[in-house]
């Protein structure tokens, strides 16, 4: 960067900042940095420095607590399940909208948005009434034995439910950006239809594969509304972590809430920062 | 005899197959559980339905959400753009680290969005004692449910604004500025028409996702029917209370918001493509 070069030969005082004609950058940095600060993480380092009020040995109990961890083993593997189970459904259906021109193709790919818009307590009571036994859905799969609804299969549908645009959403303009002289060209030296998908187009969209699998099941993790209704809430079985943390605070132990809280506040850390590395990997600049 | 076919499309068959399976994926896991609110709320017909939100407690819990979402959505598009406008128009260092934090509450759950006020103003809190000597209700009350819909919805306006106003650059304001234009001026004149389109698109997903924030709100409103109750929180209070019809029928309001929310937003991505760059960017 030719600015970063001046600064550097001391053309411009700050070293922290390049100048810049343009008025306004105290204002704007400095009402961003207090409004983030008051908003975001202040109360944020509220929730780390909590637990400690109840000790590392206190800490560990809460977490180690066997309904704790089979809630935590929930949220975390449900999640992973509804997030592979979109890994493959999502592909397909961005490809569809992609490649495929059909009429109501503008609608199907405005739906796709639905569980971003759609509050997640509406979601949450129509998916627990549609899967009931007496359920539009519910039903037919009660007589295959099949009971999805206040069971972990429920959390499962909850959760697949909130992470299909994610994955869509990524692939999407990946895949329209892709260019086609490559499928051309594996169609010439021979490959058939599967193996070009396979070989060529798979390996070109992975990375964006993996960021809407991350992105989708980090915000599986976390999900609440969607998934408490048709759960069935049964303790150490279909109880997810959001919801102990809530269960917590109700028996006004804010110490045990904050200890789940802060477990759940490392995981979304630690996928943000691996987020952060694949885009890095993936996309050149933005 | 074979027809001749691109060797970058698929099979008929395949296709067909792909296109059924898509349209079955929405189908079954979007489409049915919105026609669900719908065909639940009118069970027992319309009037049934408009009684459950022509009601005291259910009015009050609208007028509490728009109330939450009239102070929660300004203030994020305020903020919004103030960071769009640091992190686009100027170079500092620390710039992506910014960027990264600005975008934190989307990866934080819900629940923990709520809990950290209750850690702050709740009575076991670190102001709860102070609060409680100077009457001042957060938790349980209106400020708290302001405030864990700003952290819900923080990120939205400016997630939007900050890739545009990147990608428009800052030509034209350093045009405006040299020509002897204020700040003030070259905002409003220059800057605001390149990026209302972009703006009014971070907005309306800001205020869809304050009047249907569930989780954060239920843990700071404390649920106190006609008082505290948002619509989702009324909603669960119904259905908690078998009041289906109720609940679905105050759903589908909500419903109808999200249905004008994506219609909008469609005819944003599908008119204003270039001005909303930022769109295809979730």
């Amino acid at each position: 960067m030719s600015a970063t070069g001046l600064a550097a030969a001391g053309l411009s005082k700050p070293r922290w900042r390049n100048r810049s004609i343009l008025p306004g950058f105290g204002l704007s940095l400095g009402f961003t940095v207090f409004y983030l600060s008051a908003v975001v993480l202040i109360p944020i380092a509220a929730l780390v420095i909590r637990p400690w009020s109840i000790g590392l040995g206190g800490f560990w109990h809460v977490v180690t607590d066997h309904r704790v961890l089979a809630a935590l083993k929930l949220s975390f593997g449900g999640s992973a399940i509804a997030a592979l189970i979109n890994t493959v459904t999502g592909p397909i259906v961005a490809w569809v909208l992609v490649r495929y021109r059909f009429p109501g193709r503008r609608l199907l790919d405005a739906l796709i948005d639905l569980p971003f818009a759609l509050p997640t307590a509406v979601a949450g009571i129509a998916l627990s009434t549609l899967y009931s036994p007496q359920g539009w859905l519910g039903e037919p799969l009660a007589h295959l034995g099949l009971k999805l609804a206040f069971t972990q299969g429920g959390v499962i549908i909850a959760l697949t439910f909130i992470g299909l645009p994610f994955v869509v959403r990524t692939l999407e303009p990946v895949l329209a950006d892709l260019s086609r002289e490559p499928e051309e060209a594996a169609a010439t030296l021979g490959a058939t239809r599967f193996q070009t998908m396979r070989r060529v187009v798979l390996p070109s969209i992975a990375p964006a594969l993996v960021t809407g699998t991350t992105l989708a099941f980090a915000r599986a993790i976390g999900e609440y509304g969607s998934v408490i209704f048709i759960a069935g809430n049964l303790p150490g079985i279909s109880e997810i972590a959001p919801l102990l943390i809530v269960i917590k605070l109700e028996q006004f132990d804010y110490a045990g809430a904050a200890a789940i809280g802060v477990v759940m506040l490392a995981a979304s850390f630690i996928l943000i920062l691996a987020l952060n590395l694949l885009q890095n990997w993936t996309r050149p600049y933005r | 005899m074979k027809r001749w076919r691109s060797p970058t499309s698929d099979h008929p068959l395949t296709s067909i197959a792909l296109a059924l399976i898509a349209v079955g994926v929405v189908a079954i896991f979007l489409v049915l559980p919105l026609a669900t609110v719908f065909a639940e709320a009118l069970r027992k017909g319309l009037d049934v339905a408009w009684a459950a939100i022509d009601e005291p407690d259910a009015r009050a819990a609208i007028r509490l959400t728009l109330l939450t979402a009239t102070i929660a959505v300004p203030l994020n598009a305020v903020f919004g753009i103030s960071a769009s406008w640091a992190i686009a128009k100027f170079d500092f260092r620390g710039k992506q680290l910014l960027t990264t934090l600005i975008d934190l509450p989307f990866s934080i759950s819900p629940v923990v969005s709520g809990l950290i006020y209750v850690l702050i103003f709740g009575l076991q809190g670190w102001f709860g004692q102070t609060l409680r000597d100077w009457d001042v209700k957060v938790i349980f009350a209106l400020p708290g449910i302001v405030l864990a819909t700003m952290f819900v919805t923080f990120p939205f306006v400016a997630r939007e604004l900050i890739p545009l106003m990147i990608d428009q650059g800052r030509d034209e304001e350093e045009a405006a500025t040299s020509l002897g234009a204020s700040g003030w001026q070259t905002f409003l004149r220059v800057t605001l028409p390149n990026i209302k389109w972009g703006l009014l698109y971070g907005v309306l997903l800001c205020n869809a996702r304050a009047m249907g924030e569930f989780g954060a709100v239920s843990v700071v409103s404390g649920h106190i029917r006609g008082l505290t109750n948002t619509m989702p929180l009324h909603v669960e209070v119904l259905y908690n209370d078998y009041q289906f019809v109720g609940a679905f029928a105050v759903a589908s309001i909500l419903a109808l918001l999200a249905i004008v929310t994506l219609v909008l937003k469609s005819v944003l991505e599908w008119r204003f493509a270039d001005e909303i760059a930022a769109v295809h960017q979730h």
